[in-house]
């Protein structure tokens, strides 16, 4: 199963700079040795270029869209550079729709389930890693198994029980099923094993500590980024989620900004430049989000994937 | 892996709380208190549903709360219904056009992404998961222009080369190759950091070794990267089979005007969209869970053989 390894081996790459590298080229081209690139070659940089403009294009063009208005969907050739009316596009968002409120719902549902994701998951973690109690091993097969079954296939008893309970059309519904998550736990879990000592927990039980205390006072803080980082894919996660929120939430004041950007679109078919509007506004959070902590993101999905 | 896992080690703690004068009852049950909000959760809003719908299947049963035991005749009916198999054959058509290449993309990336000397590593691996934060209906809605067939900047390339417009959201193939893009897209980058990270736990040694005895990229690639990185690629394919034969919000907003039928033809109707359709549209629940168990079975199996198939990837080597 995933492993976590406390730190990728990258020692051995260090020392050596000067393997014979590839047959046919002829080694001490240009590059001064020792400063030598290895084998990184040009067409490496062209690949990953490319690859980079493929992903950041098409944000970059529905920013040229939105910020130009409906008609540079329909200019011929293609409008490249971006127009001067985001503001004068924007303001009719908000005006078409309830978009301000839906923001704020997004935030609200997105804010709540990433907290709970990282302290109910980091809480249960902890457990399973550091804490004996009986039918443990059973209840950590349990929750592996849950893992696998695809959830969204039952969404209609979902809605039934949504219903039972009175929460269509409103922000429980979302909230309340994200909080806490099998992978959340496994994640935690095993962050919690390969970097808690311990002695320094049993240290802290002869001393008298409760678990509880054991948690709040030394656990956690020592996994924290783990947590925040767990947090914070909770919380794109549940900020773009679509097909729950458009199952049951049914009126404007309680949409999420994506089922928003979803009424745009089709009570408005033709207009283009107001969706894409909106779908520009619902990106620029996270983007922001992204530029902050994208690093700890991608070390923390790399940190959870299968390694060796 | 901590060694509290042990039973030994298990022992080993309670020893150390033995030694102390009172162990309260608050402090052993204080565990299960602390694991309970998970399976409380996935009770009500997991497993009750997931049997719950089995039950749902075999009722006509709708929202107002009429229901007849009806036996199998949904499953019947789902049979010899042709939009239920159009749209069986719509989710593959999309699954196995935006799986594929989306691996070996990934695959290539990643290769290319683990050299020791490479600059603005850091750089890079953010931009990839740009796609990936980027939610499905904002991605869906600009493929969409990108991809028009009068207006979008693809097909003013196709025109400038002196061919034909292609009609992408109307046509079958055409949408499919579509959705499949904007799956692909969203969803490289974020595996090519789990390839990575995989890579990264290869010993270098390994790769100058081989490198010494004379192994191009090429032979490296088939011969070292491939095999080490078995174990994640079958649980990539596995999870996007799980979350491609799911496939529901791409179809969806690729044709405002149409909604759950995808066109009107059904041409991208998957099966999500017509469970959704049954269940949400017409509100005929139990056929709709009928949907949802027939998609579950098919995601087992499916599952399955992708597991025993990805388990030969590299083993030869």
């Amino acid at each position: 199963m995933a492993q976590l390894v406390d730190a990728p081996d990258r020692s051995s790459a260090a020392g050596r700079s000067k393997g014979p590298g590839r047959r046919r080229e002829p080694r001490l081209d240009r590059v001064p040795r020792g400063r030598q690139v290895g084998r990184v070659r040009w067409y490496t940089y062209a690949v990953l270029t490319l690859a980079v403009l493929a992903c950041l294009f098409p944000l970059y063009w529905m920013f040229v869209v939105a910020s130009a208005g409906t008609e540079a969907a329909a200019e011929m050739p293609p409008r490249v550079v971006p127009g001067g009316r985001l503001l004068v596009v924007t303001q009719l968002v908000f005006d078409t729709i309830p978009f301000l409120r839906s923001l704020f719902n997004s935030l609200v549902v997105a804010g709540l389930i990433a907290v709970g994701q990282a302290f109910l998951c980091a809480l249960a973690g902890f457990a399973f890693a550091k804490l004996a109690f009986k039918g443990r091993d059973a209840l950590f097969l349990l929750l592996v198994l849950t893992m696998t079954v695809p959830a969204s296939l039952s969404v209609i008893p979902q809605y039934m029980i949504i219903a039972q309970l009175g929460w269509v059309d409103s922000l429980q519904a979302l909230v309340v099923p994200g909080l806490v998550s099998a992978f959340g736990i496994f994640w935690m879990r095993q962050h919690i094993s390969a970097t808690i000592d311990d002695q320094l927990l049993q240290a802290a039980r002869v001393d008298g500590a409760s678990s509880w205390q054991i948690f709040s006072k030394i656990a956690f803080p020592i996994v924290r980024p783990a947590a925040f980082v767990l947090g914070l894919l909770g919380f794109v996660n549940a900020w773009n989620d679509f097909l729950w929120p458009f199952i049951v939430l049914k009126s404007p004041e309680v949409y999420t900004a994506q089922i928003a950007i979803k009424a745009l679109q089709s009570n408005l078919t033709v207009d283009l430049g107001l969706a894409m509007a909106g779908s520009f506004l619902v990106t620029v959070p996270l983007l922001v989000l992204f530029a902050f902590f994208g690093r700890q993101m991608v070390s923390g999905i790399m940190d959870g994937a299968f390694k060796g | 892996m901590s060694a509290t896992l042990t039973p030994q080690a298990g022992r080993a703690t309670r020893g150390t709380t033995a030694t102390k004068p009172v162990e309260s009852r608050w402090e052993r049950l204080a565990p299960y208190g602390y694991v309970a909000p998970f399976y409380l959760l996935f009770a009500v809003f997991g497993l009750f549903p997931l049997v719950f719908t089995f039950v749902v299947a075999l009722f006509d049963w709708n929202p107002i709360g009429d229901r007849t035991f009806v036996g199998l005749d949904n499953f019947v009916r789902l049979g010899e219904d042709p939009r239920f198999w159009n749209a069986l054959r719509n989710t593959f058509s999309i699954w196995i056009l935006s799986t594929v290449p989306q691996l070996v993309i990934a695959l290539v990336l990643a290769q290319v992404l683990n050299k020791a000397r490479l600059r603005f590593a850091s750089f890079w691996r953010m931009s990839m998961l740009v796609p990936y934060i980027t939610s499905v209906a904002a991605t869906t809605i600009v493929f969409a222009q990108l991809f028009d067939r009068d207006y979008g900047l693809l097909n003013f390339f196709i025109g400038l080369l002196g061919f034909e417009h292609v009609d992408f959201k109307n046509t079958v193939l055409g949408s499919h190759v579509l959705i499949a893009v904007m799956v692909t897209w969203r969803w490289f980058g974020y595996t090519t950091l789990l390839y990575l990270a995989s890579l990264q736990a290869v010993p270098r040694d390994l790769y100058e070794a081989a490198s010494v005895d004379g192994a191009g990229e090429v032979k490296q690639f088939f011969n070292i990267t491939l095999p080490s990185l078995r174990p994640v690629i079958i649980f990539t394919v596995i999870t996007s089979t799980i979350g491609g034969l799911q496939i529901f919000t791409e179809p969806l907003l690729l044709q405002p005007t149409s909604g759950t039928t995808c066109g009107a033809e059904r041409q991208c109707q998957t099966l999500s969209l017509f469970q959704f359709e049954q269940g949400f549209g017409v509100f005929n629940f139990g056929y709709g869970s009928a949907i949802g168990v027939a998609l579950f079975a098919i995601i087992v199996v499916v599952a399955l053989i992708n597991y025993l198939l990805s388990s030969r990837v590299g083993r030869r080597a």
